[in-house]
């Protein structure tokens, strides 16, 4: 399909959360853009896809990937990275900078970009680095990077743990009105920990991660918002008293946001056991508690959008024992049906759902994605809300492996991806 | 339905094992030199009641002990799973005795191989007699017994048991379904 | 009244072990005592078997046990010492696994100090694993051998079986396989088990994950108690701010004459060694025979570890 032609995706049910839209509709694409949704008048040479029976919703806008491009290509490319996405329905990813070199200069924006637009097949905004090396000195260039196109700052993979480098970072970002992404993991609690700390880590013998080395460093960070009025992110956050220092910060009204990743609110400690490596990520899987406050948290609107943090991994590091393993997860596959338990759980509507990965993040990242509406980019998702499918980590689209969903019994089934009018992915056919 | 014929009623094993009892002490020459052993755990049983018959019969008590053969078995796998190992009790010293080595039910002829590489790891006996309640035959091994109570001719696909009943222990023949 | 049946293909933890399968070892495990009492010392009935003792930890005495019970079974045994050096060198677990399967071992015997690397193991090998203790999570033998120690002199303490038997276990039980197998092993059993330490020893949640009372002033700990089960203090615990001082260490939890006798009068004294005279224990208790079974527990290890091989070797755990 050529991006200047005419496409009508006809007949779905149209779900665009930031228009406040559910109904049976169709959507008009010209020329890569959303000319319209409803009932248009269609060009004759028109091609259309029948979406009857499916939902049709803006493409979706995961904040929190690792592409791995440059430096761990063995791990994962932007070119494998962004298949992935456009399997699981994503069309905008923002990359993280911990790549080799890492995304702390304009020149590292520019090659990701550069290689974006070649090898890519959905959007890639990199999120370039809060300080030299991630090492938490030095801060980097915010005003040339945004200008390369960098997106957001963060050192994630590290916390920046020094309390006067994360005041200035707020504060000099205040200048671009950027927004500060932390990992918050206070690295002394953390020390050599690998796993959540409690029962199970007990039981496994597994040196364990207090949940208060997440919510120390964020009640810290917040204390530092309130000094500087920076603007302030929490990447996966996985504690209940994370969560409720960010409720408190947003009701003193506080520019504080968070987000949460899919195995945090549907998985826990538990999955360790048998020291299966593809449950071990940073920060780790919480406990029971922990996730029924990510629930509850995601009814109540504290949380601004559902990332997955995805992070692939070549098999030799998971393939090792448990606390030799590497942190991380893949997880843009199974973004859309693992959140949509949330809708069947009764945790939250449709839209609301989607309005957390789709134009929540985009306006936390200032970028012009994740809605339907007409003169906007056309990045649509079409899916099959029921479908019943089995997460099989031998058929995923990217390069890696390492989902702890594997096995794991879902619904909902993308079966194409457009971004910018051009179909990106369609399911394939047996 | 498994068939289950009775060889030896409890009454027949009684007084095969008089006969048997009779028979070996007629051989015995040294007594003081005899030691009755029981290979567990059928041939423990018969090797008690013996004792008891030849004590009797030659007016003295003779030295009793048994015999575990788990750790002996000529290839583990045949083992059935989760065997019951039971300790083997041999306080006596049995250099330079004369053995009567006692088993309920003579087959293949593997377990007396077992047994006797057993009672060699613990002393360098001057002899060793067999002596088993029924031979049913079918041997693998050059082993034969010098004193058998039944000798009789059991198929490959028969097994021939001492078993507890009511009246006490009796010897059954049972049809065994082979796994193919 | 559960059979004494034993199903599994390794020994990989205490966790799910069940009563009658710690009862059919402690059974089997007193045959092998017999054997070891005789003048020829062997059987052989792992004749033809092939045992690899892959020890990644330096642990002389472990590793002589099990091979030494590996020997008196006729089996073949090879040690495989995986210097740290090598590991350091990259040499990985999969590295490793490779060169195993290519020996076909029917029992391999791992010593690791990563937590899980014997269940990695168990998955991407043929031969029956045992743990031989793998970081602080597992050391199932030195369990089962103390259980059949304590068993040994249940009749000196008036006892018939377990069953509310009071088990003090002390000292740094947070890095401790020994307290965690033998925590659920004695539980098993039906014996009330303590834990006894400086709160900065003792994991978190402890009396969820294993089901035991803890306490932090060895006096209150041990009053009572049947058993008094002293553990090792590493010497780098000091570094990473977990105690302060040996001196102190020794003054608040090291186990004095004084201090055993608020435990029963018929108290036995257990340690899995190598001891640390003056650190946990006071050298007049270690050495009270009266009291310290400690030389026993070495004897018995030998049994038990023959006991172990012999079980994973039968068929019934193949299945
Ligand atoms: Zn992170």
């Amino acid at each position: 399909m050529e991006p200047g032609g005419c496409i009508l995706i006809k007949g779905g049910r149209v779900v665009d959360p930031a228009n406040n839209l559910d109904e049976t509709a169709d959507v008009l694409i010209e020329n890569g853009v959303i000319r319209a949704v409803g009932r248009p008048e269609v060009p004759s040479d028109c091609r259309i896809i029948d979406a009857d029976g499916l939902v049709v919703a803006p493409g979706l806008v995961d904040m929190h990937v690792h592409l791995r491009e440059p430096g761990y290509e063995y791990k994962g490319t932007i070119a494998s990275g962004t298949r992935s996405a456009a399997a699981g329905g994503v069309t905008s990813v923002a990359a993280m900078p911990n790549t080799r070199p890492v995304t702390d200069d304009p020149s590292v924006v520019g090659h990701v970009l550069d290689k974006a637009r070649v090898g890519g097949v959905v959007n890639v905004y990199p999120v370039g680095a809060i300080t030299k090396g991630l090492k938490g000195v030095e801060l980097t260039e915010f005003g040339l990077m945004l200008e390369a196109g960098c997106v957001a700052f963060s050192d994630d993979g590290a916390t920046v743990a020094d309390a006067g480098v994360m005041r200035r970072a707020l504060e000099y970002a205040r200048a671009f009105g950027a927004l500060i992404i932390q990992h918050a993991e206070d690295p002394s609690l953390v020390s050599e920990g690998c796993m959540n700390e409690g029962v199970t880590s007990s039981r496994l013998g597994l040196p364990g991660i207090p949940a208060e080395s997440e919510s120390i460093m964020v009640d810290r960070d917040i204390r530092l918002v309130q000094l500087t009025g920076g603007r302030y992110h929490v990447a996966h956050l996985s504690t209940a008293g994370a969560l409720e220092a960010v409720a408190g910060a947003q009701a003193k009204g506080l520019p504080v946001t968070c987000e949460v990743a899919p195995h945090h609110f549907s998985l826990t400690e538990e999955a360790v056991n048998g020291y299966d490596t593809y449950a071990k990520m940073a920060p780790p899987l919480r406990s029971e508690f922990d996730r029924k406050a990510l629930l509850e948290g995601l009814a109540r609107g504290t949380v601004s959008a559902i990332a997955t943090d995805h992070a692939p991994h070549d098999e030799d590091s998971k393939k090792v024992e448990f606390c030799c393993a590497a942190n991380g997860v893949v997880g843009l596959e199974t973004l859309l049906p693992v959140s949509l338990e949330l809708v069947a759980g009764g945790i939250m509507t449709l839209s609301q759902c989607l309005a957390l990965m789709t134009w929540k993040p985009a306006r936390l990242l200032g970028i012009q994605r994740g809605v339907l509406t007409p003169g906007f980019p056309a990045d649509v998702v079409l899916f099959d809300l029921m479908e019943a499918w089995q997460v099989d980590s031998g058929r995923l689209h990217g390069s890696a492996r390492n989902t702890p969903f594997h096995g794991r019994k879902v619904r909902g089934r993308v079966k194409k991806t457009l971004v910018s009018g051009k179909i990106v992915f369609e399911e394939e056919k047996y | 339905m498994e068939h289950e014929t009775t060889i030896l009623s409890a009454r027949e094993t009684l007084s095969t094992l008089d006969a048997l009892a009779a028979r070996l002490a007629g051989t015995i020459t040294r007594p003081d030199k005899r030691v009755v052993v029981g290979i567990r755990r059928g041939g423990a049983i018969v090797a008690q009641l013996l004792r008891d018959r030849l004590n009797h019969l030659l007016g003295r008590q003779l030295p009793l002990g048994f015999l575990d053969i788990s750790f002996y078995r000529d290839d583990l796998n045949t083992v059935g799973p989760n065997p019951v190992v039971a300790p083997t009790d041999l306080e006596m010293d049995i250099d330079d005795k004369r053995i009567v080595l006692v088993d309920d039910v003579l087959f293949t002829g593997r377990t007396i191989r077992a047994g006797l590489n057993a009672l060699f790891d613990y002393g360098r006996p001057e002899r060793v007699d067999l002596l088993v309640l029924v031979d049913r035959g079918c041997r693998q091994l050059p082993i034969q017994p010098d004193f058998a109570g039944l000798v009789m001719n059991a198929g490959r696909n028969e097994t021939v048991k001492l078993v507890t009943g009511p009246e006490g222990w009796k010897v059954v023949l049972k049809q065994v379904k082979r796994a193919s | 009244m559960s059979a004494n049946h034993w199903n599994r293909k390794h020994l990989l933890s205490m966790r799910d072990i069940g009563r009658g399968e710690i009862l059919s070892i402690l059974d089997t495990a007193a045959s092998f005592r017999e054997v070891n009492h005789r003048d020829i010392k062997k059987v052989p009935t792992l004749r033809g078997k092939t045992i690899i003792n892959l020890f990644y930890e330096n642990s002389t005495r472990t590793r002589t046990s099990f091979e030494l019970a590996g020997k008196r079974m006729s089996a073949d045994v090879i040690n495989m010492s995986v210097a740290s050096s090598s590991v350091k060198k990259g040499e990985t677990l999969i590295d490793t696994l490779a060169t195993l399967q290519a020996m076909n071992p029917d029992v391999v015997v791992v010593r690791h100090s990563e937590s899980g690397a014997q269940e990695f193991l168990a998955r991407n090998l043929n031969a029956a694993i045992i743990n031989a203790g793998d970081g602080r999570h597992a050391h199932p033998t030195q369990a089962l051998l103390d259980i059949l120690t304590i068993h040994d002199h249940l009749p000196n303490m008036g006892r018939e079986d377990f069953q509310g038997l009071k088990v003090a276990i002390c000292g740094d039980i947070l890095h401790s396989r020994v307290a965690r197998s033998n925590a659920q092993g004695l539980a098993t059993m039906g014996a009330e088990v303590r834990f006894v330490g400086p709160p900065t020893l003792i994991p978190a949640k402890v009396e969820e994950a294993f089901n035991v009372k803890v306490f932090h002033r060895m006096e209150e700990g041990i009053a009572g108690v049947n058993v008094v089960m002293m553990l090792r203090l590493q010497q780098e615990r000091m570094a990473k701010a977990y105690v302060p001082s040996i001196r102190e260490y020794f003054h608040y939890w090291g186990l004095t004459k004084q201090r055993l006798a608020l435990a029963s009068a018929t108290a036995i004294v257990m340690h899995p060694g190598p001891m640390n005279r003056g650190v946990e224990i006071a050298s007049e208790v270690a050495d009270d025979l009266e009291r310290s079974v400690i030389l026993k527990q070495v004897a018995n290890g030998l049994a038990i570890r023959m006991a172990v091989l012999y079980r994973l070797c039968t068929p019934g755990s193949r299945s």
